[in-house]
């Protein structure tokens, strides 16, 4: 007795107080993400405002607001906006009609049926820029498996321009229309079976139940998915890099990397990213709203 | 009430379960055609018609692993008896495997694999170390401004690779970190490092805070109540946030580019800048691949139940 009261008094003298296993625990990951995210983009702040090459030695010059003028009045740049919003738009939609139909196909019970979503789910797990690079393969005009299969003969899905765009979404509409699919069902199975039964008996048509029952319940978790797909698409590299070089495909963050890792225009590039990380960030809030919405439910 | 399913209702469901049947071969076509281009004759990877069906081989993970010359005159009978199975085969393609001082010379895959492995499981280690304190902290005290820290350490998630790596390059050249484990591990781990505090946030609301409180009461302190109670009760959610990232780590791509490029330099950037003009050889290029995409499948599996809480960032559970 004597024993395990000296020892409870021995732990409580040497305990941390709450208060400093919060900071204790807190602070170092705040530390680390303000020292290598926040200080990185205030440097980079700096540079947007200079005319730096990291090419050469020559010191960085203020320029004022010229790089951002420049790029904003940039054809060019427009285009790569142009190009990025078509390639979300093309993508994202396919996501959502090929994810929410699968769901809608799963959404039953049958055997295996955790074994065959899990294999459903294997693309969107697997590194972009290694499969991308197989499809390139999968496409290839001459010898690839898919014409052969579609029986399109010779058909040019990457080097035509004007394909190439709809052929990096189709793969990334295979990567993540799982996604979609994955949360779309976990909206349905909380679609409560007594709403179908009671318009079942009001002899409602199964298209009246979708639209009236399923779709508003399923709304918000959709919404999130297209919320999460979008800003993805928005920032997409790996795939487009990999699969094409063509001016049609090449997204801002494309942009962005052949701006700062090709040509050198340190404090140009620096600028345009502050460009797009405005846009990823008013993306990010409006995610965060709405992941908070449904977190109350 | 059970509804007693129609006829009608039934042939529905089974046309369904026959969709869905159909839809996950096409789903997995592309990655049977990385797994069975890796086992295919180098003839028959690219041949036309597409070959399905083949004698499986193993010369492409011999390739693989190996620096091979092409053969000058074809190989003497005796030389080729004596050689063991695998150089055989590099024999058969007719090639030889280079070798300097009797050593067999190793291609640059196996170097480029373990450094990912390096990268994805320190990073891994580091992320979830941090993420699990800091989930606890805000799962268990009042931190001031608690959303706006939360939203902060969420969004860094959100940057673009390339807006994160100009100003980091730059540091990274400054200090030589470029192309260094280091370099890459800080990066990921900075990456990783909101997600698992978002996922295990998630899971640390989970456990009662009952449990703790017993412990209080028991005269436990509090980080005793933290290490014996409340640690032991999240090892599933641990073991979850940490395959995620080591995946998200093992598949990063953008970072490793601009900031590697040979001594530290991860498989995803190494595999496709194989692919040179001329002739390329799928069937190595597959074997590296599978490989390398082996681990993901497995873990995928692994992690099934945990998957829709993963992708949404802890937000949605089943």
């Amino acid at each position: 007795m004597l024993a395990r009261l000296d020892t409870r008094s021995r732990a409580a003298a040497q305990g941390w107080s709450d208060l400093a296993i919060r900071n204790a625990f807190i602070i170092p990951t705040i530390a680390f993400l303000i020292i290598f995210n926040v200080f990185p983009l205030i440097y980079s702040l700096g540079y947007s405002f200079t005319d730096f090459r990291a090419s050469v030695s020559e010191p960085a010059r203020f320029v004022g607001l010229r790089n951002y003028r420049e790029l904003l009045s940039d054809p060019n740049v427009w285009r790569n906006f142009t190009v990025t919003a078509k390639y979300v738009i093309v993508s994202v939609t396919g996501q959502v009609v090929v994810g929410f139909g699968l769901a809608m196909l799963l959404n039953r019970t049958f055997p295996m049926k955790g074994f065959v979503t899990t294999l459903l789910l294997l693309p969107m797990m697997m590194s972009m820029a290694v499969v991308g690079l197989f499809w390139k393969l999968l496409y290839d005009p001459s010898w690839g498996p898919i014409n052969y299969a579609l029986g399109l003969g010779s058909f040019d899905w990457l080097s035509n321009p004007n394909h190439a765009l709809y052929a990096v979404a189709i793969t990334d509409i295979w990567m993540w229309a799982p996604f979609v699919m994955l949360l779309s069902l976990a909206g349905l199975s909380a679609v409560p079976q007594h709403l179908y039964e009671a318009a079942a008996i009001d002899r409602a048509s199964g298209w009246y139940s979708f639209t009236r029952i399923t779709l508003p319940l399923v709304a918000p978790i959709l919404l999130i998915a297209i919320i999460f797909r979008t800003m993805e698409a928005f920032k997409t590299f790996d795939l487009a890099y990999i699969m094409s070089g063509q001016p049609t495909t090449e997204t801002i963050s494309i942009r962005l990397y052949k701006m700062a890792f090709q040509e050198w225009q340190t404090g140009r590039s620096s600028a345009l990213a502050y460009i797009v990380l405005i846009v990823v960030v008013a993306i990010t809030n409006i995610y965060v709203k709405y992941l908070n919405k449904v977190k109350e439910r | 009430m059970a509804m007693v399913a129609s006829p009608g209702k039934r042939i529905r469901n089974r046309l369904a379960i026959a969709a869905v049947l159909v839809v996950t071969l096409i789903f997995l076509a592309p990655i049977y055609w990385i797994g069975s281009t890796a086992f295919k004759p180098r003839d028959q990877a690219t041949s036309v018609p597409p070959t399905v069906f083949f004698t499986p081989e193993t010369t492409a993970f011999v390739k693989l692993f190996t620096k091979r010359v092409q053969l000058r005159q074809p190989v003497e009978p005796e030389t080729y008896a004596a050689a063991p199975w695998w150089e055989q085969r590099i024999f058969d393609g007719g090639e030889r495997v280079l070798r300097v001082k009797g050593e067999v010379q190793l291609s640059a895959y196996p170097s480029r694999f373990m450094n990912s492995l390096i990268v994805a499981i320190t990073s891994t280690v580091l992320a979830v170390g941090m993420g699990t304190l800091t989930a606890y902290g805000f799962s268990r005290f009042r931190v001031p401004a608690e959303n706006d820290w939360l939203f902060f350490i969420l969004s860094t998630r959100m940057l673009p690779p390339v807006v994160v790596a100009i100003p980091m390059f730059l540091m990274y050249r400054a200090i030589g970190l470029t192309d260094s484990h280091l370099g890459l591990i800080i990066l990921y781990t900075a990456f990783n490092l909101s997600f698992s505090v978002w996922l295990m946030k998630g899971f640390m609301d989970e456990i009662p805070k009952e449990y703790e409180e017993a412990a209080l009461v028991d005269g436990y302190t509090r980080m005793q109540a933290f290490w014996k109670i409340v640690l032991p009760e999240a090892v599933t959610g641990i073991a979850a946030t940490a395959v995620f990232c080591f995946i998200i780590a093992w598949n990063e791509y953008a970072f490793a580019l601009i900031m590697t490029n040979r001594r530290a330099q991860t498989a995803p950037p190494f595999i496709p800048a194989q692919v040179g003009s001329g002739l390329t050889d799928w069937t190595t290029i597959a074997a590296g691949t599978f490989l390398f995409l082996l681990p993901v499948a497995i873990f995928t599996f692994a992690l099934r139940h945990h998957l829709l809480r993963g992708v949404t960032f802890g937000a949605i559970r089943k």
